[in-house]
């Protein structure tokens, strides 16, 4: 008999999914009282969690499922995460008309399949893991179905999801092939010797995660969906679906083929090099602040990666604590965004915050602390993300990757100053309304209060990451 | 542990910036947030100046030494000074008050963020001076960045925004090589603590290219000669206040890191790389004297011969010698005051004619006589006139440069003949000549804040004129322990033969 307690938090999920179905179909009008119900569910979803016991080190299902120091670390990060973007969107999603029960049901599937990615130890879970938060994304993205772009945006992320969904089953059949086994550990004391097909199956696995975090040249269907997406499903793909595809590239790279490492090394620091420098350089003429921001993640998931492809722990632990702040510099972010409303309609351009700080001191104040944040300027938390990533990068002596990745720091910091250049030099415009809901103040308080104070104790969260083992 | 008065100097201002930021704002409430601003930069300047008082000048170790650990089993907070660094934070904290009372005249909006921006900057910059460790240095020296960047976009003049811009990128490019070999030190010698790096010595064959990665961070900052463009936008667009912390202070800080890091820690590498500052030092030192000559606006052309001073302060540095060392941190102590005192000057007259022009004054002296005696003390000071705090370190700087290498002293000595020929055009143009404008007849004298501010820069300089005892006092011990500890006299030595 399995020991069941160990996954309580996704059979919970599980449960909550279909209640909440049954419960929305047959009670109307209960949108609103849903979406709080998913709310409080993560955070009982999160107890859970953290209450399960941390010593145990355990697999599940004939060792394909694992509970281990990395997911539960992970998983915490994003019901965290889940929960922020809960509060923080409530109020965009009634006012844009959105607020449908299958809206937060949704949510709950796709973080589902993130927790079921992020315990994976198998190929098959794993893959059933991405392709429940693919389908529940993909219907996310398009959820205001009377916009065309929001349409667009799903049919985009559609189709081109779906194209790589295919080459990373196809990857995953070769590995089968050349492995005889689907499972992670198996798969490592099978392949000591290095054959072509092996080497082939890991490349289009590569590809098909590097589609997920948007790793150029991967990620043209980034900025399109982005954009087009409803800004709370925008934000949701900016943070969530990351920690998931992160955890699984961890994962993959560093049990089965961590022998492997001069073969996937040069693949994951080309990715991170294209992804830094492009990101950094393709922001720099938006007008849309979703879009640049789009940009903004993407060079941020070349750092993210830069981490990656050092293989040692070390590096690994570097990513980690990359992800974490970032998420926490993106809620903040977006929690601004959410900010950005007069008479029920959201702006969302770089021109409409022209002279923000004139009217509102302190949200461009909280603007400016994320935006400095995000150049990677120090003392604030950004800084210290991209520091622990260049230590570990370092320390293997991987210099280009290094000086690259700081050069397209200083382009990024371009785009970055321009937005506080709209914000603080430039002639004001309107007002924009000041009442907000108290889940999004709340939101955008402790993330930019996180950012600022981080330097403060900067070793609290390196030392819980730096517990996480990898084997 | 005793009370850790550097980093009471380091947090103040914060907590200052802070208590002015959560203060409601109301018009009314602009002048209280000014004297809330003025009070806690005095009371830092005080500290310091305790702090100078007690510090103890005839022991090379550094003091007041303060550590806590930061990041775990990596960095630690570390502060300490030495008679290095005591000056230059006692000319922070001298120079920030001043600022802060200049704000009446110049800033007319936003004046609490002004003051915020400021008592945070001087956080950094107190920071920058006193940090033991490489990392906690790179924090503060680039952080500084931050409400400089908002200084100049938001309350400079026309092209602020673009000026701004520049300034940042400028020195955000020219920093990341030095975080770059910050975190190589690391994995080569296992610290970034500075101490302990002074101890322990880097290898020799690292030593050049961490050197490199250093200088082009402090050759931004300096700035030297071909980098130096940021700087006469940055000035020009500036307000006053922000042109005298960046002349003042933030220039000093890439002078004190190549005296702190490149010197201390790759004595090699500096020796082999003394021809090139000596070149890129000289011509600073010709070639800016000669474009200040022909500036137009007043603000660029004390710009520029801040570039020519800079010149001057690391081609001191880089003779190695005592007499050299001592009249670099001499050179930049003085034009701190100077160059201050001048940009004050110019925001004395440019707030009553909203011009920067030479050529719209002329006459002033027989209009605003106490002006003209103010501005002709600091005129000198700036052409290093024997009896004002200019000339020792110049004289200091020069005569290690004779032991060192004549036609470099000698070109080097040019400089100071165009650099009294720019400043006393400028003079001449000014205060002198007949009154033609007919604005300028209107103008009137200094009022009593201005006389403050401008004779509180006029004591010291003419007073470490005469008297630099106290100074070289300080920084005697200190700089003959960095050549000492180095063997820097000895490889001196073997390299020039002598």
């Amino acid at each position: 008999m399995e020991n069941l307690q160990l996954i309580i938090p996704e059979l919970f999920i599980s449960i909550m999914i279909m209640f909440l179905l049954i419960f929305g179909v047959f009670k109307k009008n209960s949108s609103q009282l849903v979406y709080n119900l998913t709310t409080v569910s993560l955070v009982a979803a999160l107890a859970l969690i953290i209450n399960l016991d941390t010593q145990i080190q355990s697999s599940l299902f004939k060792n394909s499922y694992n509970i281990d120091s990395l997911a539960r670390f992970m998983k915490i990060l994003l019901i965290l995460s889940g929960i922020f973007v809960m509060l923080s969107s409530s109020k965009y999603i009634q006012i844009s008309k959105i607020s449908k029960i299958e809206y937060p049901i949704l949510i709950l599937c796709s973080i589902l399949g993130m927790m079921v990615m992020i315990s994976s130890n198998d190929l098959i879970v794993f893959y059933m893991g991405l392709e429940l938060q693919s389908l529940a994304l993909y219907v996310l993205a398009s959820f205001n179905r009377d916009n065309l772009l929001s349409t667009e945006s799903g049919l985009k992320y559609f189709v081109l999801s779906a194209l790589s969904s295919g080459l990373l089953l196809y990857g995953c059949s070769l590995i089968y092939g050349f492995s005889e086994t689907t499972n992670f550990n198996q798969i490592m004391v099978n392949t000591k010797e290095i054959e072509y097909g092996l080497t082939f199956g890991i490349v289009f696995i590569l590809v098909g995660l590097a589609f997920k975090i948007s790793a150029v040249p991967f990620h043209m269907w980034a900025p399109d969906v982005y954009q087009g997406s409803p800004t709370s499903v925008t934000v949701f793909f900016a943070l969530l679906p990351k920690i998931a595809a992160l955890t699984v590239f961890i994962r993959f790279l560093y049990i089965p083929f961590y022998e492997l490492v001069d073969q996937w090394q040069m693949i994951i620091i080309f990715l991170s090099i294209a992804s830094m420098v492009f990101g950094a350089v393709a922001a720099i003429g938006q007008k849309n602040l979703k879009r640049l921001i789009a940009y903004s993640s993407i060079s941020h998931m070349g750092y993210a990666l830069a981490g990656l492809s050092t293989g040692t722990t070390q590096g690994v632990q570097s990513s980690i604590t990359y992800i974490t702040i970032y998420l926490v510099m993106n809620l903040a972010f977006f929690s601004c965004l959410f900010m950005l409303k007069r008479n029920d309609e959201y702006y969302e351009n770089i021109d409409d915050l022209s002279g923000l700080s004139k009217n509102h001191p302190l949200l461009s104040l909280s603007l400016l602390v994320v935006l400095f944040s995000l150049a990677g300027i120090p003392p604030l938390a950004g800084f210290f993300a991209k520091f622990y990533i260049f230590v570990s990068v370092i320390n293997e002596k991987m210099y280009f990757l290094a000086i690259v990745g700081l050069l397209a720091t200083v382009i990024a910091a371009f785009y970055y100053l321009r937005i506080i250049k709209i914000i603080y030099f430039d002639p004001e415009k309107e007002k924009f309304e000041s009442k907000h809901s108290l889940g999004l103040k709340f939101t955008l308080v402790a993330s930019t209060f996180f950012i600022l104070a981080y330097f403060i104790y900067p070793s609290g969260i390196v030392d819980i990451i730096s517990q996480i083992n990898i084997n | 542990m005793n009370f850790p008065i550097l980093s009471s100097l380091i947090l103040l201002p914060t907590i200052g910036a802070l208590f002015i930021f959560f203060v409601r704002s109301s018009n009314s409430q602009y002048q209280s947030s000014k004297y809330v601003a003025l009070f806690i930069t005095l009371a830092n300047f005080f500290l310091s100046l305790y702090l100078w008082i007690v510090f103890d000048k005839s022991i090379v170790d550094f003091q007041f030494v303060e550590q806590r650990e930061w990041i775990s089993g990596f960095v630690n907070y570390k502060v300490g000074v030495d008679g290095i660094s005591i000056l230059f934070i006692l000319l922070t904290t001298f120079i920030t008050p001043i600022c802060v009372i200049t704000v009446n005249a110049t800033i007319k909006n936003r004046l609490k963020d002004f003051l915020i921006a400021i008592l945070i900057l001087e956080t950094f910059m107190i920071g920058v001076f006193c940090s033991l460790d490489l990392v906690v240095f790179y924090l503060f020296f680039e952080a500084g960045l931050i409400p400089m960047f908002l200084i100049i976009g938001i309350w400079g003049g026309e092209r602020r925004v673009y000026s701004a811009f520049k300034f940042f990128l400028y020195t955000l490019l020219g920093s990341v090589l030095m975080l770059v070999a910050i975190i190589s030190i690391y994995w080569i010698t296992g610290t970034t603590d500075v101490i302990k790096l002074y101890e322990l010595g880097i290898d020799a064959k690292y030593q050049n290219l961490l050197w490199l990665a250093f200088f082009s961070s402090f050759a931004v900052k300096t700035p030297m000669w071909p980098v130096h463009t940021w700087l006469p936008d940055a000035h020009v667009e500036a307000p006053t206040a922000g042109s005298v912390l960046l002349a003042a202070i933030l220039l000093k800080m890439a002078g004190y890191g190549f005296i702190r890091f490149s010197l201390g820690l790759f004595p090699d590498a500096s020796l082999y790389f003394v021809p090139l500052v000596y070149t890129l030092s000289l011509i600073a030192i010709i070639y800016t004297s000669l474009v200040a000559l022909m500036q137009e606006d007043m603000k660029k052309l004390i710009a520029y011969s801040s570039v020519a001073h800079m010149g001057f302060v690391t081609l001191g540095i880089f003779t190695m010698t005592q007499q050299g060392i001592e009249g670099s941190i001499f050179q930049m102590i003085s034009h701190g005051l100077v160059s201050a005192a001048l940009f004050l000057c110019v925001g004395v007259v440019y707030d009553r004619l909203h011009t920067r022009l030479i050529n719209r004054y002329g006459g002033l002296v027989s209009i605003m006589p106490k002006y003209a005696i103010v501005f002709m003390v600091f005129t000198l000071g700036a052409l290093g006139l024997p009896g004002t705090s200019g000339f020792i370190g110049e004289f200091l700087v020069l005569m290690g440069a004779f032991k060192k290498n004549i036609l470099v002293a000698t070109i080097a000595s040019l400089g100071v003949i165009l650099g009294a020929a720019y400043m006393l055009w400028l003079y001449k143009r000014i205060i002198f000549g007949k009154l033609i404008n007919e604005d300028v007849k209107k103008m009137v004298d200094l009022k009593r804040f201005e006389i403050v501010t401008l004779w509180l820069l006029v004591l010291p300089i003419i007073f470490f004129g005469f008297y630099p005892e106290p100074l070289i006092n300080s920084i005697e011990v200190s700089v003959a322990n960095m050549i000492d500890m180095n063997d820097l006299d000895k490889i001196n030595k073997l390299a020039f033969g002598e």
